[in-house]
């Protein structure tokens, strides 16, 4: 069996999906809700890389390595919001993120 | 022998006069660290003044009917961006006037406050002038991260850092719906740039488009709706308006909402045009969602914040009915709408941001602002004339905002939206009403927490910006042409 592009596009389809349940569902911890946005975006990076090797054309994996940057520098920044968000409240569980209501 | 294409550097001097100014604030600050109060106003001075010589230079370079293009094909300018470009710069340079005393005053004014505004403003320029999907990306990541960061400035609150992690949790989540909808886009048509994206969807049918592309078209939508705001992507708003302190919500409230509505509709417009019918059903769809939860939402809202986050969804709404028309009436309706909307949202915050007093850290509730026409009868009244203009009161400019959106949408014949729009333009007069009742009618109250001794900062050049809004507000109906023109000249810009 040869893996064709299709292959590939429901590879990437289900991680985003995981990705996205795991953010949407996921009641603990924040953690788990950054690593769930890797996820999706590690699944756009599938889509990417093998657009760019189907057409033969390189604009898709210059788009890649713009997202894994960027991927990189929204991490820190988010670990960093995290770090203050838990200097101030003394956890991180998503349930309790909810002081603002109405 | 490789040949290396110089781009024009000349053409994007003023994001290039912002990022130097940004960069150069970073130094100082870093170099200097000292924390007085008159450094830190210097260094927001020092960026007052690059937003104007940025603002300076835009108008200088820029000739009428003029477009260009630039970094092969990457950045883009013409009227339609030029007319955004002077939105964004002269937002951001407003509400830095604004926010500085109060900021101050909280002791959260750092030097990274002036730079990181800088550095979302060139975002913002980056994402308004994008030409391709890549660009836009880039731009678009740039002002979120820096508005991310600024959510968060108020370290030692936890209000604060919870607003900020939601927001950026939810922007992140928006930024991936964003690269989805690209990635499959680029499937489809082998490139990221808009105008081969329109060359492509004109040589086949609509037809016979696949399905991918549909896909792709509404997961940009999504994620643009979350940027401006819309219903169901709302979430966000209201619990980021009450977290984070009022002059970062000042700003979160004006400039990037006014850039991702510009990118928004230039990106249904111009790379998706064909595919009209499809997304305009969509903008349908949310406008009317928007327009009814901000008008609902927002009537039990005790929280003055909160109620302006509902406030910002409808107005939101409003604007979208332009973009739903999608025509050159539509586009200018828009326009002319996000320059009154700006005014507004400057001169409300301004003055919400004036008020402080001992043991009183700034307005939280909607009661917060009893009795202050007989304690500061001017701010006061400013207040009621941005309250009766985001009202939509006539003659003030938020009347003619609303007149012409309205307009747009009958002459595209959405009459389903423009009567949906006029009926939720009553029930929000209700709430807007209500603050204006809360200030001159109801009795001071007598806790002593809430004093207004000592109540208003200000400073030369926010009484300078708050008159300037006032007088645009209350004389928009005598002088509407140079905002007219510009917004008429930017939707031509657009091909069709």
């Amino acid at each position: 069996m040869t893996i064709t592009l299709d292959h590939y596009l429901v590879v990437a389809a289900l991680l985003f999906t995981i990705g996205g349940f795991g953010i949407i569902l996921n009641r603990r911890n924040v953690i788990v809700i950054l690593m769930s946005m890797e996820l999706m975006l590690l699944a756009v990076n599938i889509n990417f890389i093998a657009f760019s090797q189907y057409l033969n054309d390189l604009v898709g994996q210059v788009f890649a390595l713009f997202v894994l940057t960027v991927a990189a520098a929204e991490a820190a920044i988010g670990l960093a919001i995290l770090v203050s968000y838990y200097r101030n409240r003394g956890d991180i569980q998503v349930d309790d993120m909810a002081t603002m209501r109405g | 022998m490789l040949h290396f294409y110089i781009p024009d550097l000349k053409l994007i001097l003023p994001e290039i006069i912002i990022t130097v100014t940004a960069l150069l604030i970073l130094m100082v600050g870093s170099f200097k660290k000292n924390t007085y109060p008159s450094f830190l106003r210097r260094l927001s001075h020092y960026a007052i003044i690059g937003f104007i010589l940025a603002l300076g230079v835009l108008v200088f370079q820029h000739h009428p009917g003029e477009k260009w293009v630039t970094f092969e094909g990457q950045i883009i300018q013409d009227d339609y961006i030029y007319f955004a470009k002077i939105l964004v710069l002269s937002a951001s340079a407003g509400v830095l006037a604004i926010s500085v005393p109060s900021m101050l005053k909280d002791q959260i004014l750092s030097f990274e406050y002036p730079a990181l505004i800088l550095l979302a403003t060139v975002g913002m320029l980056l994402m308004i002038g994008a030409n391709d999907f890549l660009s836009l990306f880039v731009g678009l990541e740039m002002q979120s991260l820096s508005l991310y960061i600024l959510a968060a400035l108020n370290r030692d609150q936890v209000a604060s850092s919870e607003a900020a992690l939601k927001y950026f949790i939810l922007g992140a989540l928006a930024t991936t719906f964003y690269l989805y909808g690209v990635s499959l886009g680029y499937g489809f048509s082998g490139t990221t740039s808009f105008e081969s994206l329109v060359a492509l969807i004109r040589v086949e049918s609509v037809e016979v488009l696949p399905i991918s592309l549909f896909i792709a078209l509404v997961f940009i939508v999504a994620s643009f709706s979350f940027k401006v705001s819309a219903v169901p992507f709302h979430m966000w708003t209201p619990d980021v308006y009450q977290g984070c302190p009022l002059a970062i919500t000042a700003y979160i409230a004006a400039a990037p909402k006014v850039a991702a509505m510009i990118i928004f509709l230039r990106l249904m417009v111009i790379p998706f045009m064909l595919l009209y019918g499809e997304w305009q059903s969509i903008i349908v769809f949310v406008s009317l969602a928007s327009m009814i939860l901000g008008a609902f939402a927002a009537l039990r809202q005790t929280d003055l914040k909160r109620l302006l986050a509902y406030s910002t969804i409808g107005q939101m709404g409003y604007v979208l009915m332009g973009v739903a028309a999608g025509n050159d009436e539509g586009v200018q309706s828009v326009f002319v709408y996000l320059t009154i909307y700006l005014v507004m949202i400057i001169g409300t915050f301004g003055c919400l941001l004036c008020l402080r007093g001992k043991a009183f850290s700034g307005v939280q509730k909607i009661e917060d602002l009893s009795g202050i026409s007989i304690l500061h009868p001017k701010i006061a009244f400013i207040l009621a004339i941005f309250m009766f203009s985001l009202a939509g009161i006539p003659p003030l400019a938020g009347f003619f905002a609303k007149f012409y959106v309205f307009k747009a949408a009958i002459s595209a014949g959405l009459f389903s939206l423009a009567i949906v729009g006029v009926l939720t333009s009553v029930v929000a007069t209700y709430y807007y009403i209500k603050i204006v009742k809360v200030m001159y009618f109801d009795d001071i109250p007598m806790t002593p927490s809430i004093s207004y001794g000592e109540a208003i900062i200000l400073s030369p050049e926010k009484i300078v910006i708050l008159n300037l809004c006032a007088i645009f507000i209350l004389f928009f109906f005598a002088f509407p042409n140079p905002v007219l023109e510009l917004a008429q000249q930017a939707a031509l810009a657009l091909p069709n």
